[in-house]
């Protein structure tokens, strides 16, 4: 039979060992560590069209991850989606930047790719991007390579006939 | 005609009489066992003994098959997506389905087949022997003493077991991706960091690990409790143990999953 | 905790001011009863009782048996002497008081000044000898230390166990087990002992030894004690009067000698063991020489 001292020691190194699978699911596999949502600031971002984003989509800036999707919502009045990001505090970026809707990969995650503009001021909490670019639809792209071809066929017809 | 109404009137009454009944009974044991909950936090050692037999005792079963069941998704999860030339999301693909399901399922059904069905025996065997009705006379609540206690230490274990269960799942899928295979160690756990979110699949999955928990060692302190007072009882409750909270486990991981990721 | 304390000391205090009830039996009115059983019938299901009109009166201080067959009802009586049962019909008074009004609280204060040793000892399994009847001690006062260690070694040495407090369950013998299991039922020093079967499954020797503890406890604590047996020439060899039931109810209550020289069929051969008499040798079936030919 056990003593209590030996019973508590083996209840004490499994509570730790437990904390520790779950410390390490939290900041090793989840990564909790980068965003703590705590120093963060809320900027806007109007859109066309988002195509897959999806929220907690990454922000990135040259590659690097500075925020996340925090929510996207539908405008009724200028039929627009509105996606609201999330930007750690400590990385800030000038009032004219421009946010562009990316896939990683051929067939990835779409993420919002944010490039850096020249204005003096920086963008604050609450804030609006003034300009944007929409994802690519794939539909659309093929669309658009079709139709083009088809006009060289058609150029192409009336030269011969020349 | 007759008889098939003779079929079906004997059924409700058969699942009306012993099913019905027998949850209800349950349901107001599960009260009971909660309202007598005082001591096993007062005198927390009556709690701790019970994490020890619940817990500790499960450590080296939930681990091994953590490690393995890690190191089969390594393996067969690489083979899946070389096919489409994304082998560097392995770690999202072993750490989702850890955190997410296989984790705290897996972790519930080894731990009601080993300390669920333990914890049955255990109580129910006290009672054949009539050690719960010697407390009873001796002024000392069984349910107090016994029940609530064993119920504390599996509910608190549980979480805890699915934890390592996972941990050591995600180790085993790095050990054959990474060194075994060869996949790279960077965009591994980067890109299992980005997909993995802490909210949506480690909470869920913490959450998922205490409702099974709370259902198994439930299932099992009562079958243990209601077992008739005979060997042969007993090893039938044992039995029941094991079936009834392994499938109380998958549905209730059905209901829970609807309701975390599909927002149902 | 401190509230069952409180009903506990309102208990006693309560039954002290208090007068017994004299019973109705004329041979036993100099002593005062510690349980009276008035007109009790009982059974698991309406259909069938257990108990039929059972009365029934321990005085104070006496060792009284409660004999009969298997599976007349004699444990179905403790239960409900303990509580644990209540009576269909009837009442079951203890120290002047009802059982069956009692509240949880008050049932429990009552039972710490019951003991009651099971069948075969239900020692707790996970504890050893020293622990199990510590427990009682324990859970019921602030006693630590020092001082628990003397009173659990005093208990187990009442039964000549002390050499085997470490001892779990599992490492005792038959007898030795029941004796630790007596030691833990009189750990509190309890007003009232009850025995279920003290004897069932004991070897010759400690047989005797438990049925002089069974006596020399009682005595010795000034307590009283209900002994349920079918052990017959044992229970008459320490026992004050018995209750001899048959098909629950009471047939005959006397003292030993009473018994010996009973005329009561039934009884005569329940006292005296014999084969065949009241109670069959046979389980009732059809004819035996047509049982064997209808089977051809």
């Amino acid at each position: 039979m056990m003593t209590r001292k030996e019973l508590d020691l083996w209840v004490g190194i499994f509570v730790v060992i437990g904390m520790g699978a779950l410390l390490f699911l939290s900041l090793k596999v989840a990564n909790l560590a980068s965003f703590s949502g705590a120093d963060s600031y809320q900027i806007r971002a109007k859109f066309d069209n988002i195509g897959g984003l999806k929220v907690r989509a990454p922000v990135k800036v040259a590659g690097v991850v500075v925020g996340r999707v925090s929510e996207i919502h539908f405008d009724n009045e200028t039929f627009e989606a509105v996606v609201t990001l999330s930007l750690d505090s400590r990385y800030q970026f000038p009032k004219d930047s421009s946010a562009k809707i990316l896939t990683s990969g051929l067939l990835g995650e779409q993420y919002i790719g944010l490039s850096a503009g020249g204005d003096v001021a920086n963008l604050k909490s609450g804030d609006t991007l003034k300009i944007t670019q929409s994802a690519v639809v794939l539909e659309n792209l093929i669309g658009q390579f079709l139709y083009s071809k088809a006009a060289e066929g058609g150029d192409k017809g009336n030269e011969t006939k020349k | 005609m007759g008889r098939i109404a003779e079929l079906l009137r004997a059924l409700g009454t058969r699942v009306i009489n012993h099913w019905v009944w027998r949850l209800g009974f349950a349901t107001r044991f599960l009260l009971l066992t909660l309202k007598h909950s005082g001591p096993s936090f007062r005198r927390f050692y009556l709690t701790v003994r019970e994490i020890y037999f619940a817990g500790v005792l499960s450590l080296i079963i939930i681990l091994v098959s953590g490690l393995f069941v890690g190191m089969v998704l390594g393996l067969q999860g690489y083979d899946t997506l070389a096919r489409y030339g994304s082998s560097e999301a392995l770690g999202v693909l072993v750490s989702l389905s850890l955190v997410r399901e296989l984790g705290p399922v897996v972790a519930a059904l080894l731990f009601a087949s080993r300390a669920g069905s333990a914890i049955t025996a255990e109580i129910g065997l006290m009672k054949a022997t009539e050690q719960l009705d010697a407390m009873e006379m001796m002024a000392v609540d069984p349910i107090a003493r016994v029940i609530a206690p064993r119920f504390w230490g599996g509910v608190l274990s549980m979480p805890l077991l699915a934890a390592l269960f996972s941990a050591m799942g995600v180790f085993g899928g790095y050990l054959v991706g990474v060194r075994l295979i060869g996949v790279d160690e960077g965009s591994f756990w980067s890109q299992m960091q980005a997909a993995v979110d802490f909210r949506e699949d480690i909470v869920n999955g913490v959450i998922k690990s205490f409702v099974f928990g709370v259902a198994i060692t439930w299932i099992a302190v009562f079958e243990g409790y209601d077992a008739p007072p005979t060997a042969e009882g007993v090893s039938r409750a044992t039995t029941r143990t094991v079936v009834i909270s392994s499938l109380a486990v998958l549905a209730l991981d059905f209901v829970l999953t609807a309701m975390m990721f599909r927002g149902l | 905790m401190a509230r069952i304390e409180r009903a506990a000391r309102v208990a006693v205090r309560k039954s002290s001011g208090l007068k017994f009830a004299l019973s109705s039996f004329p041979d036993k009115v100099t002593i005062p009863n510690l349980v009276e059983v008035e007109g009790v019938t009982f059974g698991y299901d309406r259909r069938r009782p257990i108990l039929r009109d059972i009365d029934m009166v321990v005085p104070r201080g006496r060792v009284v048996a409660i004999m009969g067959l298997s599976g007349c009802g004699k444990t179905t009586l403790l239960r409900l002497i303990g509580g644990a049962l209540r009576p269909d019909r009837g009442e079951v008074r203890v120290e002047g008081r009802s059982v069956k009004g009692l509240s949880a609280e008050g049932l429990y204060a009552m039972r710490r000044k019951m003991g009651m040793l099971f069948q075969f000892g239900a020692l707790f399994t996970d504890l050893s000898a020293f622990d199990n009847v510590a427990f009682q001690v324990r859970e019921h006062t602030a006693l630590r230390g020092a001082l628990l260690r003397d009173l659990v070694l005093m208990k187990l040495d009442a039964v000549g166990l002390r050499g085997a407090a470490h001892l779990m369950p599992s490492q005792l013998s038959g007898g030795m087990a029941r004796r630790v299991a007596l030691a833990r039922t009189i750990a509190l020093d309890p007003m009232l002992i009850m025995y279920d079967e003290p004897f069932a499954g004991l070897d010759p020797l400690s047989l005797g030894v438990v049925g002089k503890l069974i006596r020399s406890l009682n005595d010795a604590l000034g307590a009283t004690s209900i002994v349920v047996t079918h052990d017959v020439q044992e229970a008459l060899a320490i026992v004050d009067t018995v209750y001899y039931m048959s098909l629950g109810k009471v047939e005959f209550h006397g003292t030993p000698e009473q018994v010996r020289a009973s005329g009561h069929p039934s009884l005569h051969q329940f006292a005296h063991g014999e084969p065949d008499g009241p109670v069959p040798f046979h389980y009732p079936a059809p004819d035996y020489a047509q049982d064997l030919l209808g089977g051809a």
